[in-house]
């Protein structure tokens, strides 16, 4: 569905949300995960560090963590980068970004200047370390099957930050990259149908009775009859 | 050219020397370039990790910093024990760069392709085993280098039949010869093997094992018809290094679930 918005004809896709952070491109009737979390998915990183911090989940806390981000940037906290090939990690990352969010509450919280740093500065950190980590992988995925088009999809693919360092990424390879907004790339039934209408068309019947629920589908699990 | 100015080089290739840089590959990481910078009449080549626009300015100056000084590590250390791998002439890691051993010669991937290539389209039924000896002869010598990397405590993290070299020996560089001379020309030489950026120093059976597993799979997808010597590299393998029996146990837990584990649970 991403592909039928954007207009994206051969992207690497990064599909990143609460549940999940894949790199993901298409080859043969699969979507293939290139690159992918090995603990928990970016999204749950940062709900989880929004509740340490206390931020608001209203509308979301990915979205106020980006509004907080935009008023931090005098410092950038060091915080563990791990990236293993194409696969990446964010356990770690989530526990530094705890103990400091902690340090900082304690009021003895120092930023490599010397100066007590704040939530905004946090946010802004987690944002600059986490997101790099995925334009990295994604990058790596573009060189090794040879595209220059990146689509993101998934909750934080609403992040502009996010979007923009893969904007940069993307044109440094002579490239482009395409996003949706919160209307798509937040959980909704248009992607469900528009999978089930494609499946439909290459004659794929299931009875209503028949009818049920994964939501354990492996994204390599699902057979692409409709692409070539 | 058009490439020079596309990329820029690094500063330290903007000297003079004998003869001016030449891009030779642009991967996702770096560039490599051939340089004779150091020496007048000895090449080597300059890996570089450029500077990446999207990063914030000192998380891309800490990583570039500690990329460069882990792969030389890595290749200082395997170097020292003896692991065919170029040696490290000069680095500066903080400008992003490192020199090391230009390997006069060609991937084994190309070796490999050149030799299948020359054999008769389909040639189902399989070839005398007398003529398949230096292909065979390849596999040992892949197999004795990746068991020396993997006794040092080094895994490679990336090994393809790309990341491999075919160094030439003075008595290769002769042309001529018979066809059978020539043919088996292309797959002589030492392995070197390259690219130590995304190694890590492990000694987990796991660890060794995803290695084994990527060159396996590297082998299946570009020489579909090298893939039954792949059992030749694992018997040398064995032979070179002590601790292989488990690591071949591990490789087959790691094949029933590939590199990557379920989404369940």
């Amino acid at each position: 569905m991403g592909r039928a918005i954007t207009g994206a004809d051969h992207p690497v896709v990064l599909y990143v949300l609460g549940g999940n952070t894949q790199v993901i491109a298409y080859a043969e009737q699969r979507y293939r995960i290139f690159g992918e979390t090995l603990d928990i998915a970016v999204g749950n990183c940062l709900d989880r560090f929004a509740r340490a911090l206390q931020i608001s989940n209203d509308p979301a806390p990915g979205y106020n963590i980006e509004q907080l981000a935009k008023q931090g940037g005098r410092v950038l906290l060091d915080l563990p980068y791990a990236v293993k090939g194409m696969d990446c990690s964010f356990s770690g990352i989530l526990t530094r970004a705890e103990e400091l969010a902690a340090q900082m509450k304690a009021g003895n919280g120092k930023g490599p200047d010397g100066e007590p740093f704040t939530g905004a500065d946090l946010c802004f950190s987690l944002q600059e370390t986490v997101f790099a980590m995925l334009v990295e992988i994604t990058e790596r995925a573009m060189a090794h099957v040879g595209s220059s088009q990146v689509l993101i999809v998934g909750g934080v693919g609403c992040n502009e930050r996010l979007q923009e360092m893969m904007g940069l990424m993307a044109a440094d390879r002579g490239g482009s990259v395409y996003a949706t907004d919160e209307r798509f790339c937040i959980d909704n039934g248009i992607m469900i149908a528009h999978a089930g209408l494609l499946a439909y068309e290459t004659g794929f019947r299931t009875p209503l009775e028949e009818s049920t629920c994964t939501q354990r589908f492996r994204t390599d699990e699902v057979l692409v009859k409709w692409r070539k | 050219m058009a490439a020079d100015a596309q990329f820029p080089p690094p500063k330290v290739l903007t000297y003079p020397a004998s003869a001016p840089p030449s891009l030779i590959t642009q991967g996702a990481e770096g560039r490599v370039y051939k340089t004779t910078h150091l020496l007048p009449d000895r090449p080597s080549a300059l890996k570089y990790r450029p500077p990446k626009p999207y990063r914030h300015p000192i998380l891309d100056a800490r990583l570039t910093k500690a990329r460069i000084s882990s792969e030389a590590k890595v290749l200082e250390r395997c170097w020292r024990e003896g692991v065919p791998v170029p040696p490290v002439y000069a680095m500066d890691p903080a400008a992003g760069w490192m020199m090391m051993e230009w390997i006069e010669g060609i991937p084994v991937r190309v070796g490999i392709n050149e030799w299948l290539g020359e054999r008769p389209e389909d040639g189902e039924e399989p070839a005398e085993a007398a003529e398949e000896a230096p292909l065979i002869d390849l596999m040992k010598r892949i197999g004795t280098a990746v068991g020396a990397l993997h006794r040092t405590g080094v895994v490679h993290g990336d090994l393809t039949t790309s990341n491999m070299m075919l160094r030439q020996r003075k008595e290769d560089q002769v042309n001529g010869g018979t066809g059978a001379e020539s043919k088996a020309k292309a797959v002589a030489g030492d392995v070197v093997i390259i690219d130590f950026g995304l190694a890590t120093q492990s000694m987990a059976d796991e660890d060794r094992a995803v290695d084994l597993y990527v060159l396996e799979r590297a082998f299946a997808s570009t020489h579909p018809r090298a893939e039954r010597l792949f059992a030749t590299v694992l018997e040398s393998y064995k032979h070179t290094f002590k601790k292989a029996p488990s690591v071949l146990i591990k490789l087959e837990d790691v094949r029933l679930r590939g590199r990557k584990r379920s989404m369940l649970g």
